[in-house]
């Protein structure tokens, strides 16, 4: 089985529409308005076939300035805090984001879960400090309901969420 | 008959009816003053052809449509492990409503969450694919929710489901809906306030011919490769990839008489057997 990157291309070259596309796939944008002639991706993405795990990029989904402000390298996990070293919905990670490191609670991944459990087409993830409370004060993305079940844990993330799936 | 419209025309200007009041039976307009035999003289009165009327429970039995589920697939199991598992379904059935419904078609489900509000999760999305046979039969139903793309699997037979309600029934150009997620966001996006589209017991299942658009390369899999044989999207890729994508393809599978399964005979039995179960 395929694992990691095919060729690794430093982001030095063509920075801004690499940045540029993977921020519009990550936000669903749609690109109608550029031809496809323009935009060459000049590295392989992997589908996942894990959840989340080192190396990872992930998608920030509160309101935080840490989370939101662009930088020239996407945010990555670097640990997961786990027996496995695999994040499912509901663990914590340390992300390295703009140079720092910061946890943060996974709730959501492109891997399919149990049956009756949502997956979604990114790998969400909200920023938290070491006590638990959200760095954000918003996730406007839709949260899924088995997080209620640690609400003792999560309350203060589950009070800003907006949406439930 | 030509000679005898000919020899109509100059008399009026009515359509010769003696060979077409038994070729269109659904036109009833009385023109014994026009016909006229061979020799001249006034025709013999025939009366028209009784009409047919096709009862509408008719046209609904004739279409018959049996959830992919139930249809064994092909192995060497006992056929009673089948048998076991059909009679468990119907059981289910008939104390909960399973509508029918296709890939492409709209679906709202609620099931009975622990920690939702109100106890009750209710989810609208396409169904893109339906998969499993027996009582682990899925369907997945797709949907795009503030920007975010979410895809629930949910188990047809899993007593957590309250009901499931058909909002618009359709069948697509394609048995599986995967690629939506590498499509435009604008394809799975469904409203959640959608009101059910109301569809007539006996009309034919309406198939949408959409093509849909897709976002730029690379996708999740390679969707112009003929293995996946894909109908619903517009590529507008260059002619030199597509050209190469039939590289893969394999022109004698269609012929392997290994792969062929034949259901036609086991869905009549098992549509038999299910339908009597049902009306019990």
């Amino acid at each position: 089985m395929r694992r990691g990157w095919r060729g690794c291309v430093p982001f030095g070259g063509q920075v801004s529409r690499i940045q540029m596309a993977l921020l519009n796939r990550r936000l669903g944008l749609s690109l109608s308005h550029l031809s496809s002639a323009v935009i060459q991706r000049l590295f392989s993405t992997t589908g996942t076939s894990r959840a989340i795990q080192k190396l990872t990029r992930v998608r920030v989904v509160d309101n935080s300035s840490l989370g939101n402000t662009p930088y020239h390298r996407p945010p990555k996990c670097i640990h997961v805090y786990n027996k496995t070293g695999v994040g499912k919905v509901g663990d914590k990670i340390l992300l390295a984001i703009k140079g720092e490191k910061k946890k943060a609670l996974i709730v959501g991944h492109k891997m399919p879960g149990p049956p009756m459990t949502p997956r979604f087409d990114s790998n969400n993830v909200v920023l938290i400090e070491d006590n638990g409370n959200p760095v954000g004060t918003r996730i406007k993305t839709p949260i899924p309901y088995i997080l209620r079940q640690r609400e003792g844990e999560f309350s203060k993330v589950l009070a800003i969420a907006r949406s439930f799936v | 008959m030509a000679a005898a419209c000919g020899r109509l025309l100059p008399r009026s200007a009515a359509p010769g009816v003696l060979g077409l009041a038994a070729a269109r039976p659904d036109r009833f307009f009385s023109s014994s003053g026009y016909r006229v035999s061979s020799d001249g003289k006034p025709a013999k009165f025939q009366p028209p052809p009784k009409p047919v009327i096709i009862s509408k429970q008719k046209q609904r039995e004739e279409r018959r449509f049996l959830s992919p589920e139930f249809i064994p697939p092909r192995g060497r199991k006992d056929p009673l492990k089948f048998f076991i598992e059909r009679k468990d379904m119907i059981q289910r059935r008939k104390v909960f409503n399973i509508p029918e419904f296709y890939v492409g078609s709209i679906l709202a489900v609620t099931t009975a969450d622990p920690f939702a509000n109100d106890k009750i999760n209710r989810f609208v999305g396409i169904c893109i694919q339906r998969g499993g046979k027996g009582l682990g039969a899925t369907f997945v139903l797709r949907n795009v929710i503030e920007d975010q793309g979410v895809e629930i699997c949910y188990e047809l037979y899993n007593p957590r489901i309250q009901a499931i309600e058909v909002l618009k029934l359709e069948k697509r150009l394609d048995e599986n809906l995967m690629y939506l997620r590498d499509a435009l966001p604008e394809y799975s996006t469904v409203d959640v306030n959608m009101k059910p589209v109301a569809h007539l017991e006996h009309e034919e299942i309406p198939v949408n011919t959409l093509q849909v658009r897709m976002k730029p390369k690379p996708w999740s899999k390679r969707w112009e490769r003929p293995q996946y044989n894909i109908k619903g999207i517009k590529f507008e890729l260059p002619e030199e990839t597509m050209r190469k994508a039939q590289k893969w393809s394999q022109p004698w599978l269609e012929f392997d008489m290994l792969r062929e399964y034949d259901t036609s005979k086991i869905e009549e039995k098992i549509w038999k057997e299910v339908n009597e179960e049902l009306k019990k």
